[in-house]
C-alpha cells in the first residue's frame, strides 16, 4: 500500500514481540541449510520440568520419597548439586521464552519432544541428540544411589516417553559412573534400546577413572563398540573455581578445564589401547584447546614415557581418533589460525557440530557453513556426515517443515 | 535503491525505547534515543537474533575509587544499549556499534519525521 509520498506501510509488531527461533529459519534458509543433512550432537532439555514424570521410574523408596515430596525448584538445591549462576545475564538473554513456543502439529506425542522438533525445524536439524541440563552435575552427587536411581529413572523415561516421538531424537544414555556394577547394568538395559546411541558420563566428578574398578564399564562399551561422551559443563562450587567472581570466568573456563581432565586421564592411562573400540566423544568443550592439550601431552610424554607405559603412541595420536562437538565454538580472529586448529584435530573428519539448544550460548549450524576455508565436503562432514557415520543414523528423510509464522498475532 | 516505509506517528514510538516494524521483507527496530530517532536491522551480527526485540538498559559501569578500588556499580541510563535476547550481545543504542568489540555494528537505515509521522528508507540488500 502507497500513500501521498509514495511510501509503502510498515507493519508495527505490538510491544516489539518475536518469535524465538523465527531468525534462525532465515539465517539457515539463506544459506540453503535445509538440503544439507545437519545432526545436532549436543541439544538438551530441561528434564526438571518433567520430574514427576521421571521419578516414577525410581526404584529405591526412600530417593524416589524424596523426590516425590519436593518441587522442581526446591530439587534444583536439595537433590542436584551444583548449578550455580545466573544464564541470563540479569535477565539480558530470553532462552526461556522458547518453553512458550508452538509446537505445531504434533499432538499425542511427548511435548518436550514436540518443542524440540519444532525448533529443529526452525534451525534445519534432521537429527538431535539429547542430553539432560541440571544433571550434568548429578556425578557430584555424594550418594551414589542417587546418580544410579535419577540415571536409570531419566534414562527409562526417555526410552519409554520421549525418543518414541519420532526417529530423529537420540540420546547417549546416562551412566552413573559413581557405581561401576550399576553402571555396566546400565549399558545392558539401555545398549540396544530404540534411539539409544551411545552413552554419556558426566564430566563434572571426582572419580578419577583410571581406577581398575572401572574397567568393567569401559570393557562393557568395547563390547558393543559403543560411543562413550563425555559431557562438559561448568562447577562453580569447585575449590579452584571459587576464586573466580563472575559467571563469565566459571563458564569460559569450566567447560574446557573438565574435558581436559577426563581427557587426560583417559589417553596416558591407555584406555584407547586397553579397549580399542570404544568412541570418545567430548562435548560441549569447543576445540580451540585441543591442539594445546596435544602440544602439552605429546612434550611431557616425550620427556616421562615410563609415566604412561600403556601408550604405544604419542598422546596427540590417539586424540585425534577422538570425537569432539563444535559449541562452544571459539570464533578466533586469525582465521589462518582456525585452519590449523581443524587440521590439528583432523575436523574433517573427527568434529562434531552441536548447537547446545535451548541453553544460552545455542550455536546455529551457520557457523560451521560460513567458515571460509573448510571446503563444503568438510562443512557437510562436520555438520551431520561425521555423526551420521559414527552413530551410524541413516540419511535423513526430508520431513514437511512447521513454518513458523515470523510473529505471533 | 531505498523504499520509504511508513512506521506511524512519532508519539507512538516511546521515548528511550522503540517498536518493532515489518517493511517488506526486513525487519526495522526504529528507537528514540538521545532526541533523535535511530532505525537498524533485526538481525544481531552475532548469529542472526532478533536484537530488535531485546531488553533496553543503561551501561553497567563499574566507579573506582582513587585508590583502584571499586566504589560501586550502577547502571548509566545516559548510555543506552540493546541487547540481543539470544546471546545477550549488546549495541550502543545510538551507534549501533557492539558494545564489547566496536568492529561489529547493526546495519542501519535513514530515518525521517514528516508531518508527525516516521519514516524509514529500506535499501536493498
Amino acid at each position: 500500500m502507497s500513500d501521498g509520498h509514495g511510501s509503502r506501510q510498515a507493519t508495527v509488531v505490538p510491544d516489539r514481540s518475536f518469535s524465538f527461533l523465527a531468525n534462525a529459519r532465515r539465517e539457515v534458509a539463506s544459506r540453503g541449510l535445509f538440503d544439507v543433512p545437519v545432526v545436532d550432537c549436543d541439544c538438551h532439555l530441561y528434564e526438571t520440568s518433567a520430574m514427576p514424570e521421571i521419578i516414577r521410574h525410581i526404584e529405591n523408596p526412600n530417593v524416589r520419597r524424596s523426590f516425590e515430596r519436593m518441587s522442581p525448584g526446591m530439587l534444583m538445591h536439595a537433590m542436584l548439586p551444583g548449578n550455580l549462576g545466573d544464564r541470563s545475564v540479569s535477565g539480558r538473554i530470553k532462552t526461556d521464552l522458547d518453553m512458550q513456543l508452538p509446537t505445531g502439529d504434533r499432538a499425542g506425542i511427548h511435548r518436550l519432544a514436540a518443542g524440540l522438533l519444532h525448533s529443529m525445524d526452525q534451525m534445519a536439524i534432521d537429527y538431535s541428540i539429547l542430553f539432560p541440563t541440571p544433571m550434568l552435575t548429578l556425578g557430584t552427587h555424594p550418594m551414589p544411589e542417587v546418580e544410579v536411581e535419577l540415571g536409570r529413572a531419566y534414562n527409562r523415561w526417555l526410552v519409554r516417553d520421549v525418543l518414541p516421538a519420532s526417529p530423529r531424537i537420540r540420546t547417549m544414555a546416562y551412566l552413573p559412573l559413581s557405581d561401576p556394577d550399576a553402571s555396566v547394568a546400565f549399558v545392558e538395559e539401555f545398549a540396544d534400546a530404540p534411539g539409544v546411541v551411545g552413552f554419556m558420563v558426566t564430566a563434572v566428578r571426582y572419580q578419577p577413572i583410571h581406577e581398575n574398578r572401572f574397567m568393567k564399564v569401559f570393557a562393557a562399551l568395547n563390547e558393543r563398540a559403543a560411543p562413550l561422551a563425555f559431557h562438559s559443563g561448568p562447577n562453580w562450587s569447585d575449590r579452584p573455581f571459587e576464586q573466580l567472581n563472575r559467571f563469565l570466568s566459571a563458564h569460559a573456563l569450566g567447560f574446557p578445564f573438565y574435558a581436559m581432565l577426563q581427557l587426560t586421564n583417559v589417553v596416558v592411562n591407555g584406555i584407547p589401547e586397553r579397549f580399542p573400540n570404544v568412541r570418545f566423544c567430548f562435548m560441549e568443550a569447543g576445540q580451540a584447546w585441543v591442539p594445546f592439550l596435544i602440544a602439552r601431552l605429546d612434550g611431557e610424554y616425550r620427556q616421562r614415557a615410563s609415566e604412561a607405559p600403556l601408550l604405544k603412541r604419542l598422546p596427540g595420536a590417539y586424540i585425534r581418533d577422538m570425537f569432539f562437538t563444535t559449541q562452544p565454538f571459539e570464533q578466533l580472529d586469525d582465521v589462518d589460525h582456525m585452519r590449523t586448529v581443524f587440521e590439528t584435530m583432523a575436523a574433517d573428519t573427527q568434529l562434531l557440530y552441536s548447537s547446545d539448544y535451548p541453553h544460552q550460548d545455542f550455536d546455529l549450524p551457520t557457523l560451521i557453513w560460513d567458515l571460509p576455508f573448510l571446503s563444503e565436503q568438510a562443512r557437510r562432514n562436520i555438520l551431520g556426515g561425521n555423526a551420521m557415520r559414527l552413530f551410524g543414523l541413516p540419511a535423513p528423510e526430508r520431513p514437511a517443515v512447521t513454518v513458523e509464522r515470523p510473529h505471533p498475532a | 535503491m531505498a523504499t520509504e516505509y511508513r512506521v506511524g506517528p512519532l508519539d507512538e514510538i516511546p521515548e528511550r525505547g522503540g517498536v518493532l516494524a515489518i517493511a517488506g521483507d526486513v525487519e526495522v527496530g526504529v528507537f528514540r534515543v538521545d532526541g533523535g530517532l535511530r532505525a537498524y536491522e533485526n538481525r544481531c551480527r552475532h548469529q542472526g537474533g532478533p536484537v530488535c526485540t531485546g531488553e533496553i538498559l543503561g551501561r553497567y559501569v563499574a566507579d573506582l575509587n582513587a585508590d583502584g578500588t571499586i566504589a560501586g556499580e550502577r547502571f548509566d541510563d545516559d548510555q543506552l544499549r540493546i541487547a540481543c535476547p539470544w546471546h545477550g550481545w549488546e549495541y550502543d543504542l545510538a551507534t549501533g556499534r557492539c558494545a564489547a568489540d566496536p568492529r561489529f555494528g547493526l546495519r542501519r537505515f535513514e530515518v525521517l519525521v514528516r508531518e508527525g509521522d516516521v519514516y524509514v528508507m529500506v535499501g536493498d540488500r
